[in-house]
């Protein structure tokens, strides 16, 4: 009898080419993504005289710098110059790329999944931590840094250590307006930024498996923040429906085989994971970040820490949060005003998610400024045909071109100092959003609820008979 | 890159948790190319007052020969941004020594010859009552060796090897060119839709 293998064991077994003594696994390449900030992998190679290994296999996408109001022209020379760079790389290379202007362009972790480029069963690597979105079609997907992107690039491997394996099982039902992303800012919030740290997530339940392949790509996105550089959900029927009929997934006799192929890409009952957490999915509610750590999130109708009453390990860490943040312990996370709101990014700009936004947004006016920025310009297009664009606008929210905009602020957009944003993306660091910027992290309904109101508020009223 | 096996410097202390990757570099500077060096950018933010100056205060900038910086749990979380490392390292540093790393970060670090030395919490709260104080730190043993004392540290065989090596990875990886063909013949039959 053959031992009971996880998600993980299969996915890294296919990719082992092959394993040193010291534990170190070579593994192939399927899909590898790069971007602006991929300028010092194509520097390295370049530098050592070495072609891309795989054009074939290699994507390049403009995401990061990439301006999302007017792109006739682009007045910041540092910006154009990454965007110029990645795309002159490309060109030298003869790699696939998605530019600024192409009909398909947008952030790298939409268009992975949008374009069927990312398929179960594949190795997908790129120089960014949130690469671990993949994973929710069944692909063992994780960031790497540049020197890792130069490997890749000139060999169409990388060297690494195959991580222990976590599983998170969530059951039961979610209430109506609460979403993946509170789920993962939940699950953060009691393990930890560095909770899963060292392994790899596969997250299983219920209300996994009921979740939309969009949801489950929010879900394993925000992998990382709790410390884990993989996040896998076993690829289901949905998934083939979601993979099949895309640009580049394998058609005709090829997609019989592929999907002959994937079907055994599941945990086989009995195998044992090096840890477990469970959750309740009726017991979460929506999830806001009071702090500057994803770890500091809180249910939206609870109150603010009080560091006095912490233990003394994370008082501090919570004293200085909530000094940087403007807030007062002890007073209530609903209510607080904010400045402005950014629904966007590559954890909740997918079609699924301007929905939900718009659901609470429709006929309702923002009473503070804001921006949306859809995943891809593909997604932007659908959301105009469905008319959400409209609603945004007559709310009085900017409707933008696609990128990663004002969740890394390197596009030139940024919070200004001191002011409080309502955000749907997955880094409240200090700074993230630009020099002093207050970011709290929240699902798409709970930014449209900020924005409607002006506040800290809980979506779910606001969503009432509109679901 | 060299390897090395032993290294003595002045050790400091930044006594936070999550010091994550953005603000050991801010995203602002991250489009200089490597040549220009990313030492001054080194916790750029963190390391500055409102008024944009140096606050002299701020160990950092109060002790600019160190060479080891000791700090709480999950030093490096966060992004992919290998900045951060090239920034501890143009900065002088050579090792960094925590309760834990964010993954992505402790990989880059190794690959860049940056110790990241994982010491039990207990340890680090000790060592961090210490400084600034000279530290030698050895590869070989694994230890934080402090006035006479030995601190043990993990950290993974493949970053020992490496860091002491200074293995290059596309070297030792063109020498495996033969198993990487074969696997890549392989792939072609069996799984052909990979090339899309």
């Amino acid at each position: 009898m053959t031992t009971p293998q996880t998600l993980l064991d299969k996915l890294w077994t296919r990719h082992e080419i092959r394993r040193r003594a010291d534990g170190a696994s070579l593994l192939w390449v399927d899909r590898h993504l790069v971007h602006e900030g991929s300028h010092h992998g194509f520097a390295k190679i370049a530098a050592r005289g070495l072609p891309v290994a795989e054009p074939d296999l290699t994507f390049a996408v403009v995401d990061h710098y990439a301006p999302v109001r007017d792109r006739s022209h682009i007045a910041d020379p540092d910006i154009a110059r990454m965007i110029r760079t990645l795309e002159e790389n490309a060109k030298t290379h003869d790699v696939r790329a998605f530019g600024l202007h192409d009909a398909r362009q947008g952030i790298v972790h939409v268009i992975g999944p949008e374009q069927g480029l990312t398929l179960p069963g594949l190795l997908v690597t790129c120089g960014d931590s949130h690469t671990s979105t993949h994973g929710a079609l069944g692909a063992l997907a994780f960031g790497i840094g540049a020197t890792e992107v130069a490997h890749v690039l000139a060999t169409q491997t990388v060297w690494q250590t195959k991580p222990r394996a976590m599983r998170i099982t969530v059951d039961g039902s979610l209430m109506p307006g609460v979403t993946a992303k509170d789920i993962a800012l939940n699950w953060i919030a009691k393990l930890g930024t560095d909770g899963a740290r060292g392994h790899a997530v596969e997250y299983a339940g219920s209300t996994v498996r009921d979740l939309s392949v969009e949801a489950r790509l929010t879900l394993c996105n925000l992998s990382i923040e709790g410390g884990a550089r993989f996040g896998m959900v076993a690829p289901d029927t949905k998934v083939l429906e979601y993979v099949q009929g895309r640009p580049f997934a394998p058609k005709g006799q090829a997609w019989d085989r592929a999907i002959a192929d994937w079907a055994d890409l599941q945990t086989d009952d009995g195998a044992s994971f090096d840890r477990e957490a469970q959750f309740d999915a009726s017991e979460i509610a929506p999830t806001v970040t009071w702090g500057t750590s994803p770890e500091q999130a809180l249910p939206i109708d609870t109150t603010l820490p009080d560091p006095a009453r912490l233990p003394e390990a994370r008082a501090d860490a919570a004293r200085a949060a909530l000094d940087y943040m403007g807030l007062t312990a002890g007073r209530p996370l609903e209510g607080t005003p904010v400045d402005q709101v950014f629904l966007g990014s590559c954890t909740n700009a997918r079609i699924e998610d301007l929905r939900l936004a718009a659901a609470v947004l429709a006929g309702r006016k923002a009473k503070v400024p804001g921006q949306v920025s859809p995943g891809s310009a593909l997604v932007r297009k659908q959301a105009e045909e469905e008319g959400l664009a409209e609603i945004f606008e007559q709310a009085g929210l900017d409707w933008s071109e696609a990128g990663c905009s004002l969740c890394v602020g390197m596009n030139g957009e940024t919070v200004a100092p001191g002011k409080r944003c309502a955000s749907s993306t997955n880094r409240n660091f200090r700074g993230r959003q630009g020099p002093g910027a207050r970011t709290h992290l929240m699902s798409p309904a709970m930014v449209a609820a900020a924005a409607v109101t002006g506040t800290l508020t809980d979506a779910r009223p606001l969503l009432e008979g509109r679901l | 890159m060299a390897g090395w096996t032993t290294h003595t410097g002045q050790a400091i202390a930044l006594p936070l948790e999550n010091v994550d990757t953005d603000q050991l570099i801010p995203a602002r500077f991250m489009s200089i190319p490597r040549s220009e060096g990313y030492g001054g950018h080194l916790l750029h933010d963190m390391r500055r007052n409102a008024d944009g100056e140096l606050d002299t205060a701020f160990p950092l900038n109060r002790w600019p020969e160190a060479s080891i910086l000791i700090a709480r749990r999950n030093f490096g979380s966060g992004s992919s941004r290998e900045a951060a490392v090239y920034a501890l390292v143009d900065a002088g540093y050579r090792a960094v020594i925590a309760p834990s790393f964010g993954d992505i970060f402790a990989g880059n670090a190794v690959n860049n010859g940056l110790l990241p030395a994982q010491v039990s919490e207990s340890e680090v709260e000790r060592l961090i009552s210490s400084v600034p104080t000279d530290l030698s730190v050895d590869l070989e043993a694994c230890t934080v060796r402090i006035g006479g004392a030995d601190v043990p540290f993990s950290l993974a065989d493949t970053a020992r090897t490496k860091l002491m090596n200074g293995w290059d990875d596309i070297d030792l990886t063109r020498a495996e060119a033969e198993h990487i063909k074969g696997y890549r013949d392989a792939l072609m039959q069996a799984r052909p839709w990979v090339w899309a």
